[in-house]
């Protein structure tokens, strides 16, 4: 692992050669499928928040974010087999916002695959994001792998038809902390195709779903969570291995329930503080987290950033690159079945950044 | 000297029968129920200005980055902030992010939309031990 953050790191010193447009070779840690056809890597950027301001502006510091994790994951040598993009491309939904997305997404060399966020669709409930990235939830396989991906973002629809236009109904949605919110979940319809679809997996194959919302209940005042959770990890209870990768909280979680091991990834925008450094929140983050460090404010990029996941034996390793930090890495410890830092998982490993309050 | 005194004596007797003088420290608590509604009209105003898009020039609001103004620390103010170089009040670092983020205007130390500001994000931080310095 050491290999992977040291090349990383003098990648991260280098990227002035990114202007050179020059291919920078990133050794990716041994894998470990005892059929090296199935050994693969994946990259996943998410949570953009394209943001516009008016005409041809939008703002700056989100812009930047999302064209670096684009420039450097086109620099990964070997490549990654696809590009995931884990929801929020946009802050409010618009044609102006999601259009600059795609057109920063699209400088990126492999294929891409996008998952639905709030910010992307309670403007019109997907319906642009659809017609430029496809449908809303689907399942691909890939090298032995079954792949699902939710619109977990979805909520009541006595919510989704109460406000009097669809721009305020996105707005409502858009304030992580709004009172007047709704809680996310996976809804009825897609639970019954994940059924279906499930049904057609063999038990042993590995399974990855990725989602927006944490398919977990961590606290609910700022959406981090999922109000059908526990049915949907009923349905992914048979199989033997199965990994949910989400977005929304622009910060760094795992757990493991059960055979189910959960990550989160990082937003290319800006972090979020954790729920526990809300003094009046009652909330449940995963005691298996160690946290990412406290950002700071003075430079823009940090505690932002993008992942490179490995698949290894049916179990996903991530590994976070920082901007302005240091790389981490999360990966899943066959002896203990749960997934854990490489580096900071001992308490007294631990350094103060890490400490929220 | 004893002119002085008994005209001031003669006005304090005018004050007794025009104005009944209220005693200092006797408030009661519809005094105290007003003062909080005062406060808690400015940790209003605060939330308004704190989830605002147009507090700054971007369309970038505090919550963006600070949902319930979480990480923001009033606890800890003054402290020392290395990348200002210098021990700093909070409403500096608002100035900061006012400036920085939101590519905005900063406000005046005694602006009433500072107050507001400040007001809400301590009320959010409310039961929270005082840790000057902290970080």
């Amino acid at each position: 692992m050491s290999t992977l953050n040291h090349n990383r790191r003098n990648f991260i010193k280098n990227s002035s050669a990114l202007a050179l447009g020059c291919a920078l070779p990133i050794s990716l840690v041994e894998l470990a499928f005892a059929d090296s056809e199935k050994n693969f890597s994946f990259a996943y950027i998410s949570d953009a928040h394209i943001q516009h301001i008016k005409g041809t502006r939008f703002v700056r510091n989100w812009d930047k974010g999302l064209i670096r994790a684009v420039a450097e994951t086109n620099l990964l040598a070997p490549k990654p087999d696809f590009v995931m993009f884990g929801g929020d491309l946009a802050q409010l939904g618009s044609q102006p916002e999601l259009e600059h997305g795609a057109e920063i997404m699209s400088a990126l060399n492999q294929d891409v695959r996008y998952v639905m966020g709030e910010h992307d669709y309670y403007l019109d409930l997907g319906a642009y994001w659809e017609k430029l990235f496809g449908p809303q939830y689907y399942s691909f396989d890939h090298k032995g792998a079954h792949f699902i991906v939710l619109n977990s973002i979805r909520t009541y629809d006595e919510w989704t038809h109460r406000w009097p236009s669809n721009e305020q109904r996105m707005l409502e949605m858009a304030g992580l902390d709004n009172p007047n919110g709704s809680p996310f979940m996976v809804g009825e319809e897609q639970r019954k195709w994940l059924q279906s679809d499930l049904a057609k997996v063999a038990k042993r194959t590995p399974v990855v779903v990725f989602s927006h919302s944490p398919l977990q209940k961590i606290y609910k005042g700022w959406n981090f969570w999922t109000e059908d959770a526990e049915q949907i990890h009923a349905l992914l209870q048979p199989f033997d291995k199965v990994n949910v990768i989400y977005g929304h909280v622009h910060q760094i979680q795992y757990n493991q329930i059960g055979n189910i091991s959960f990550h989160s990834v990082m937003a290319t925008a800006w972090p979020w503080p954790y729920p526990s450094s809300y003094a009046q929140a009652e909330q449940y983050l995963p005691k298996l987290t160690v946290p990412m460090n406290r950002a700071d404010p003075f430079f823009e990029r940090d505690a932002t950033g993008w992942q490179l996941i490995n698949m290894a034996n049916g179990n996903v390793d991530m590994n976070f690159t920082l901007y302005n930090n240091s790389a981490r890495s999360v990966r899943f410890n066959k002896a203990n079945k749960q997934p854990e830092d490489s580096r900071y998982q001992e308490e007294n490993t631990r350094i103060p950044g890490q400490q929220h309050y | 000297m004893f002119q002085i005194k008994k005209t001031s004596l003669y006005l304090g007797a005018i004050g007794l029968l025009v104005v009944p003088l209220s005693q200092a420290d006797e408030f009661t608590t519809a005094d105290t129920d007003r003062w909080q509604q005062q406060f808690m009209a400015s940790v209003q105003q605060g939330r308004e200005l704190w989830t605002s898009p147009t507090l700054g020039t971007n369309g970038v609001a505090c919550a963006q980055c600070h949902p319930n103004a979480a990480n923001t620390h009033p606890e800890t103010y003054p402290k020392f902030q290395k990348q200002i170089g210098k021990v700093i009040p909070l409403w500096e670092m608002i100035n900061w992010c006012l400036r920085n983020p939101l590519e905005g205007v900063p406000l005046a130390a005694d602006d009433p939309k500072m107050t507001a500001i400040q007001a809400y994000v301590t009320y959010e931080r409310r039961g929270v031990k005082l840790e000057p310095g902290k970080h």
